[in-house]
């Protein structure tokens, strides 16, 4: 077996980083809190003011992902022209959303006279 | 970040202006996956944007909650379809469904730790992490075959659909909870999802298995835990989406 050992990879074992193990705790801990939330306003905000449930859900959306491609996928701690790169073109994506969401509501208007 | 990070992100013997440095200080591999999560999280826009169009085309649902009946004349309210959890008969609007997003985000977790064992260069932590990451990718996939075999059969009081008919369940034709649209959506934004976790689980099972086969202990970085890891935090990422947009608005 000693041809085994000869190409076995030496490999430096690091201890676990306390610091960085916390802090991803800490994030999930976040993200689950969030949607607890979520549960508290889908069943503590009655259904009257819909606008306002839609923008609470949505603001928290956008709190978790940010957490998610930030601190998981690690995105915040990349270099700057990365971050854009995958950024701006998203930015056009909910733009579109935004637009075909007014479209829809501008149909149904219209949808209600014929 | 420099210290614990394995990446090696200038290749040896070559100078900054001959492809010596990497572009946006990622290795290749990593740079090209985001660029397919990208375009991935196109695709997924261009099915939610389509959802967000025909949705806000129909009419919504105005009387009070409590006298919510399903009707093909307007958007159903999820609450009032997702309101079934396995083995028990109660009205318990949308807990399965938390269920499933606490498993992937859970699953997220154990992804993120098993890519920090890999910085270590800790085989038997990533090994520990990357089976219970993908326990969480089979227990998400389990939950929702639960959740589509429930909303294809139906609850067992079928609304009528049409005067004098009476139709359980859904397909993409008809379903009893509102307009055709509503079931069709369900099923391609939830498929689409539940596809993409299937891959990943796949793609989890493979890094685990090199993984145990000491493949990266040879190649000296676990640069393949993060590119996998990145793919997976996306499809919690698009499920946190999914979420809002299909269960919760």
């Amino acid at each position: 077996m000693a041809h085994i050992e000869e190409t076995a990879p030496r490999i430096t074992v690091l201890p676990p980083n306390r610091e960085k193990i916390k802090k991803l705790w800490t994030v999930a801990g976040i993200l689950g809190i969030v949607t607890a939330l979520e549960f508290a306003v889908a069943f503590g905000v009655p259904h009257e003011f819909k606008t306002l449930r839609v923008w609470i859900f949505i603001g928290m959306t956008i709190v978790k992902a940010g957490y998610i491609v930030g601190e998981f996928m690690h995105l915040r701690h990349e270099a700057k022209v990365l971050i854009w790169s995958i950024l701006i073109p998203m930015v056009f994506v909910v733009w579109m959303l935004v637009a075909f969401v007014y479209e829809g509501m501008a149909i149904a208007d219209i949808r209600k006279f014929f | 970040m420099a210290s614990t990070s394995t990446t090696t992100v200038q290749a040896p013997g070559r100078s900054v202006w001959d492809g010596g440095v990497s572009p946006m200080g990622a290795s290749y591999g990593k740079l090209m996956m985001w660029f397919f999560l990208l375009s991935d999280a196109f695709t997924f826009s261009a099915l939610l944007i389509t959802y967000g169009l025909i949705r806000s085309s129909h009419s919504a649902y105005e009387g009070a909650v409590e006298a919510f009946k399903f009707s093909d004349a307007y958007w159903p309210i999820p609450e009032k379809v997702f309101e079934a959890v396995p083995f028990i008969d109660v009205h318990a609007p949308l807990v399965f469904v938390g269920i499933m997003t606490f498993v992937l985000i859970m699953s997220s977790v154990t992804m993120v730790l098993a890519v920090e064992a890999g910085h270590r260069m800790d085989r038997p932590a990533v090994e520990k992490w990357m089976l219970w990451t993908i326990l969480g990718g089979i227990t998400f996939l389990s939950c929702q075959a639960w959740e589509w075999s429930h909303f294809i059969h139906g609850t067992h009081v079928g609304d009528a659909v049409a005067e004098g008919t009476k139709f359980f369940g859904a397909n993409l034709a008809q379903n009893q909870y509102g307009p055709p649209d509503f079931a069709a959506f369900f099923f391609f934004i939830t498929g689409f999802h539940g596809f993409h976790v299937f891959s990943g689980v796949c793609l989890n099972f493979l890094i685990y298995y090199n993984t145990v086969m000491g493949v990266y202990d040879r190649r000296g970085h676990y640069e393949m835990v993060e590119k996998v890891g990145l793919y997976w935090h996306f499809v919690d990422l698009v499920w946190v989406f999914v979420f809002t947009f299909f269960y919760l608005v």
